[in-house]
């Protein structure tokens, strides 16, 4: 469904990604684990087009990525997006933060049809239809997050990526945000790409797991194999051990 | 060397200067490609124009009340040298709707909301609101630029027809309660000297006020730094820019249609 070919990004001297190849199969979760700092958003951000490449090859479903020109659009209403700070549109509305892809564009419903979704889509991740009138202000993190989840799922999309989905949540309200993403990926049938640093997340979510190191993919295989792995990257990363071969000091 | 230096730095700064100016153009060019292709967003506009239109009447309002009353007092002062007091209705008036009320209304809507832009739109950007809209599939020069720049554009001149109204009767109220001139004599003499070509200059100009404004507050809120310190520059620079591109861009618009 998504194939990465030799991808490079550099910024200045900082070179983040320096060959990154990764296949991910249609309806497969896949989860991409690493330290801080090592690409993980930008990985994302470069299949979106949010980024540009320096070199290498996205396709996605055969087609290579639209990540400029005029078939951007259609391309990028294949995708729904959870970002990790979760950022919803201040001005508006919680129903017209979810439904805002409904509201315009190639997707557009009418309006009370569009509202109708948006709190079917608030039901979805556990939060009460009078949540729809308040604005993101008024919400706690956890709420915020949840909203950010029904905006990413709305309008349905065939791919759906999350950026540290479960950052800044208490652990009850992460198990919550997992087992969420786990069902509405199951249930929808869509290919997923999920990057944490939450082991937790990752046992919960992934059906395989790539771990992104030194701006290449270090290792990568189904999630039941990640604790019997022999790499040492990945079993250091895994374990949360101050020693190893990945510096502690970066 | 130490002699050459400062005239290294004096030379970087035009570079910088200039290489500001050229970027905010090719800013400006893709804001009008955008603005004439689909989709539009008018509920966008029409609250843009409420922030830019409305939320500013107040400000230019008072600027102009005052700024009116301080012109009829100086030309009154002025005038008094060579015996010529009786100018005071129709240079007030000249003067507001030619220079005052463009330029004192548009470095007014300036300050207030090229920042206001410039702050929501950079907050915007360091919160990665705007990559969403882009994962959205809504263009944010759609989205967040074209109806703010449509708006500042439409509104300004608007403020600045507004602004000078409120300028001449702040004269006419300093000149008629202050300086002892006749209430009838003072608006005849408003009105005679007064052409269609003085207001509707200061409405073009207005007009191309508004619209660096918008651009200004777009294109540093879109480019801001990280973090409130980098917001806080954006939000800076959009205003220093604004200032200045209104000052220079009225001196030339002044040369075009005045020059004799």
């Amino acid at each position: 469904m998504i194939t990465l070919s030799a991808l490079h990004k550099s910024f200045g001297k900082n070179h983040v990604l320096q060959g990154v190849d990764l296949d991910v199969a249609r309806g497969q979760s896949m989860v991409i684990i690493g330290g801080s700092g090592t690409g993980k958003s930008v990985l994302l951000k470069c299949i979106l087009g949010l980024v540009q490449p320096d070199s290498g090859t996205i396709t996605v479903g055969g087609q290579p990525a639209a990540t400029k020109g005029p078939g951007r659009e259609a391309f990028l209403d294949r995708f729904g997006m959870l970002f990790q700070g979760g950022p919803l549109f201040d001005s508006l509305p919680v129903w017209q933060n979810v439904a805002f892809r409904l509201l315009r564009g190639a997707k557009k419903h009418p309006r009370n049809e569009a509202r109708a979704i948006a709190i079917e889509k608030l039901r979805r991740v556990g939060l009460k239809p009078e949540v729809a009138d308040l604005f993101p202000a008024e919400l706690s993190g956890g709420m915020q997050k949840r909203v950010g989840l029904a905006r990413a799922i709305a309008a349905e999309p065939e791919i759906i990526f999350f950026d540290e989905p479960t950052t800044g949540l208490d652990p009850i309200m992460a198990g919550v945000i997992n087992a969420l993403i786990r069902e509405i990926v199951t249930e929808m049938g869509a290919t997923a790409m999920t990057i944490t640093h939450d082991m937790s997340s990752v046992r919960a979510i992934a059906d395989r797991v790539a771990m992104l190191h030194g701006g290449q993919i270090r290792w990568t295989g189904p999630v039941a194999e990640m604790d019997e792995t022999s790499d040492p990257y990945v079993s250091q990363f895994i374990h949360g051990r101050a020693t190893g071969p990945i510096e502690s000091v970066r | 060397m130490s002699l050459l230096s400062p005239l290294a730095a004096l030379g970087r700064m035009t570079l910088a200067a200039l290489a500001a100016v050229g970027r905010l153009g090719l800013f400006a060019g893709e804001t009008i490609s955008h603005l004439l292709r689909p989709p539009f967003y008018p509920r966008e506009f029409l609250v843009a124009l409420m922030q830019v239109g409305w939320f500013s009447l107040p400000v230019v309002g008072m600027t102009a009340l005052f700024t009116g009353g301080a012109l009829a007092l100086q030309i009154y002062a002025g005038g008094a040298r060579f015996s010529a007091e009786a100018v005071v209705p129709s240079i007030t008036a000249i003067g507001m709707v030619r220079e005052l009320g463009p330029v004192l209304g548009g470095l007014m809507v300036a300050a207030r909301v090229a920042s206001s832009i410039a702050a929501e739109v950079g907050t915007m950007k360091v919160t990665e609101q705007i990559d969403a809209l882009f994962t959205l599939s809504t263009h944010p020069m759609k989205y967040l630029t074209v109806p703010r720049v449509l708006a500042a554009t439409l509104a300004v001149p608007v403020l600045v027809a507004v602004g000078d109204s409120i300028g001449i009767f702040g004269g006419y109220l300093v000149g008629v309660n202050r300086l002892g001139f006749n209430p009838a004599t003072y608006l005849a003499n408003t009105r005679a000297y007064l052409e269609a070509f003085d207001i509707i200059s200061g409405l073009i100009k207005g007009a191309a006020f508004g619209f660096i404004i918008a651009i200004c507050g777009c294109y540093y809120g879109m480019n801001s730094g990280r973090g409130a310190q980098g917001v806080g520059r954006a939000t800076k620079s959009a205003v220093v820019a604004a200032s200045v591109l209104i000052l220079a861009s009225n001196y030339l618009l002044t040369e075009m249609f005045f020059s004799a």
